[in-house]
């Protein structure tokens, strides 16, 4: 969920112990999708073809549901991910606008990653902090009531 | 001194500074006691900080880390709020559900029993578990979650169907904008979800519940997931739950960021593993739910509101609220509002004393143009019909639904179009792509929006956009697709004025 750690470099080794609690749990391919991403920041091809192997599922049925959910990458995300709700409540509190200034900000727009891999600027739908509109997530850390200018000083403080 | 003070650890209140609010003060002052709870859920005032005083906890807010030491000096008359209890937002409520959040320590049992905490489960265990049953189906409790089913009737079928294996389900999927009721009772009371999801399970004969919680919500993972081990080490969760010779136990599951998957069946899918895609009905649930097994699927609320059912007697429940719709909602007040929060009420309480009264209007003080009701596939209403009664029939008659309570406010300068296009977008970004109505209609109805935006053919696409609309409320799977005309139809119809063809710059 969050980006808090470098991820890791895949091996079979490594993945196959990410894997390993969840092969005999009922319905475990969303737990070990969930570790593996916290494990190495995406799920590599590889792995695919692990779970495929594990869950006694095709390479395709593995794919569906990898792609189905918003959360998992196929690809690394930047060093740091900034969300910004874009949801209703964040809506009518000008969240359009911060995102419009988030992505001039960081010269790319929602749902890019900027050039030096630094920051994925990503939308979210719904933080569940619609009373402190409008809210951003940044590597995991929430923040509510965010101005431009809360923004631009979070995001300068990114490594 | 020894003080103790009270400072919540709720999301949103961590989201405007409470963490550091809360090192100021074990910095400032070592030695007094802080507790961490959840929200009272008075937002515009978060941080807010309570002190325990002999006549009751003083609160003050919105507290900044700086304001720390003046507030320990016993200054800071600006933010001091007197009593908590007296505030109006809080007296004004009738808080059953949420009686504890925001005042007990989430994490402590002690706490929780010392504050009415299972007494609904021991009541439930003397009544046994047809006797519970009758118990909720009298309390006229429904579905919190938004579809408004009858809890008592839903357990009934479960409890009336002789399996093997018996699931619980929590519906912790709040993804609604403007709703944050679960993620709040996750944070700051999660035994009394416990507790209901507990009760649920002795009562149709449940060993396993599952709670299946949105990854939006970190906060509420760690606070829920920390409680199940708590109740669990402590004999509340297990083999012999409180001596009473029943097994109970809660596993939690993380989604990954579909909104569908709030729908029930597209819930239980996700849990078994699979893309989150929404089953037909029949079977229902009740019958053949998570693995096939016959299964209770409930909202966080639904379930979190059986044990002050069970405390209280349904008829202190039924007592309360209006026509079909028995006891209290939490009312969720959000976006550009003054007095933003959870607001807990009898059913009844008409829509402009929630939003004008309760709420302050907007916060930007601009006036009130259009608010949603009951998330992104709610419609949005004028002030014209602010009249409306909170219940689920009389906003089914304005063609409107409370869904599971939040309260969109947006200030004169939202544009309509904009909103309704945005309805149809996250419709389509959200889709699960079983059936057509929604998977295509969705992108279609973007469409035809950008091109009554450009003011092409403007009567003909108006009129194409409310046939769309009617193919998606009548041929869609689930909610998803047959809601987003709502939104849709709500904005064309109270606020045309958005959906006109832009004036024509004069030619030569």
């Amino acid at each position: 969920m969050s980006q808090g750690h470098p991820p890791e470099i895949w091996s079979a080794a490594r993945g196959e112990q990410v894997l390993a609690p969840h092969a005999t749990t009922e319905g475990g391919l969303l737990p070990a999708l969930h570790d593996l991403q916290a494990a190495f920041g995406f799920i590599p091809d590889e792995a695919v073809r692990m779970l495929a192997q594990v869950f006694n599922l095709s390479r395709a049925e593995v794919h569906g549901v990898v792609t189905f959910y918003h959360d998992f990458r196929r690809e690394p995300a930047g060093r740091h991910v900034v969300k910004l709700c874009q949801a209703e409540a964040c809506q009518a509190m000008g969240s359009r606008d911060l995102a419009a200034h988030a992505g001039a900000h960081l010269g790319v727009a929602l749902g890019g990653t900027t050039g030096d891999g630094r920051v994925t600027l990503e939308p979210i739908y719904c933080l569940g902090l619609c009373a402190t509109a409008p809210s951003a997530m940044i590597d995991g850390r929430v923040l509510g009531r965010v101005t431009p200018a809360r923004l631009d000083a979070a995001l300068e403080a990114l490594a | 001194m020894t003080a103790r003070m009270f400072l919540p650890m709720d999301a949103a209140a961590v989201a405007v500074g409470a963490d550091d609010v809360a090192a100021a003060l074990l910095a400032a002052a070592p030695d007094i006691t802080l507790v961490r709870t959840g929200s009272r859920g008075l937002f515009w005032l978060e941080p807010l900080l309570e002190v325990e005083t002999p006549e009751g906890r003083i609160g003050y807010g919105p507290v900044s880390a700086a304001d720390v030491p003046e507030i320990l000096a016993g200054g800071a008359n600006s933010l001091r709020l007197g009593l908590v209890e007296r505030l109006p937002f809080l007296r004004r409520q009738t808080r059953l559900t949420f009686s504890r959040c925001g005042v007990v320590d989430p994490r402590s049992l002690d706490d929780f029993r010392a504050h009415g905490g299972f007494v609904g489960l021991a009541r439930a265990l003397s009544l046994g578990p047809a006797g519970t049953v009758d118990e909720v189906a009298a309390s006229g409790l429904r579905g919190r979650g938004g579809a408004g089913f009858p809890t008592g009737i839903k357990w009934k079928t479960v409890a009336g169907t002789v399996a093997p294996q018996k699931y619980i389900v929590c519906n912790a999927d709040e993804g609604d904008s403007g709703t944050f009721s679960d993620r709040m009772i996750m944070e700051g009371d999660p035994f009394a979800l416990i507790e209901g999801m507990t009760i649920a399970g002795f009562s149709v004969g449940a060993t396993k519940g599952y709670i299946y919680i949105r990854s939006e919500y970190p906060h509420a993972i760690a606070a829920f997931a920390d409680a199940v081990r708590i109740a669990r080490a402590a004999g509340y969760l297990g083999a012999n739950v409180m001596d009473g010779g029943f097994a109970f136990d809660i596993e939690v599951r993380v989604g990954a960021g579909a909104y569908v998957c709030g729908e029930e069946t597209a819930l239980l899918d996700s849990i078994e593993g699979k893309r989150g895609q929404v089953r037909p009905k029949p079977p229902l649930p009740a019958h053949e739910g998570l693995f096939g097994k016959p299964t209770v699927i409930n909202n966080v609320i639904s379930l979190a509101t059986v044990p002050t059912i069970l405390a209280n007697g349904a008829a202190a429940y039924k007592d309360l609220g209006m026509g079909r719709s028995r006891g209290t909602m939490p009312i969720q007040l959000a976006g550009n509002v003054r007095f933003g929060g959870l607001f807990e009420t009898a059913f009844g309480v008409t829509l402009g004393e929630l939003v004008e009264d309760i709420g302050g209007g907007t916060s930007t003080g601009r006036l009130v143009r259009a608010v949603q009701v009951g998330g992104p596939l709610g419609a949005y209403f004028p002030p014209a019909l602010f009249d409306t009664p909170f219940d689920y029939e009389a906003f089914a008659a304005r063609d409107g639904l409370i869904g599971h309570g939040g309260i969109v406010v947006f200030d004169d300068r939202v544009d309509m179009l904009a909103q309704a296009r945005f309805a149809m977008e996250f419709c389509a970004i959200e889709s699960c792509g079983k059936c057509t109505p929604c998977r295509i209609g969705s992108t279609r109805g973007v469409e035809v929006l950008d091109r009554i935006r450009r003011g092409e053919k403007s009567d003909a696409n108006r009129a194409v956009l409310a046939d769309l609309c009617n193919t998606m409320k009548f041929g869609s799977l689930c909610a998803l697709g047959g809601f987003t005309p709502y939104p849709v139809m709500s904005a064309l119809t109270h606020f045309p004025e958005d959906f006109a063809p832009p004036p024509r710059v004069a030619a030569e």
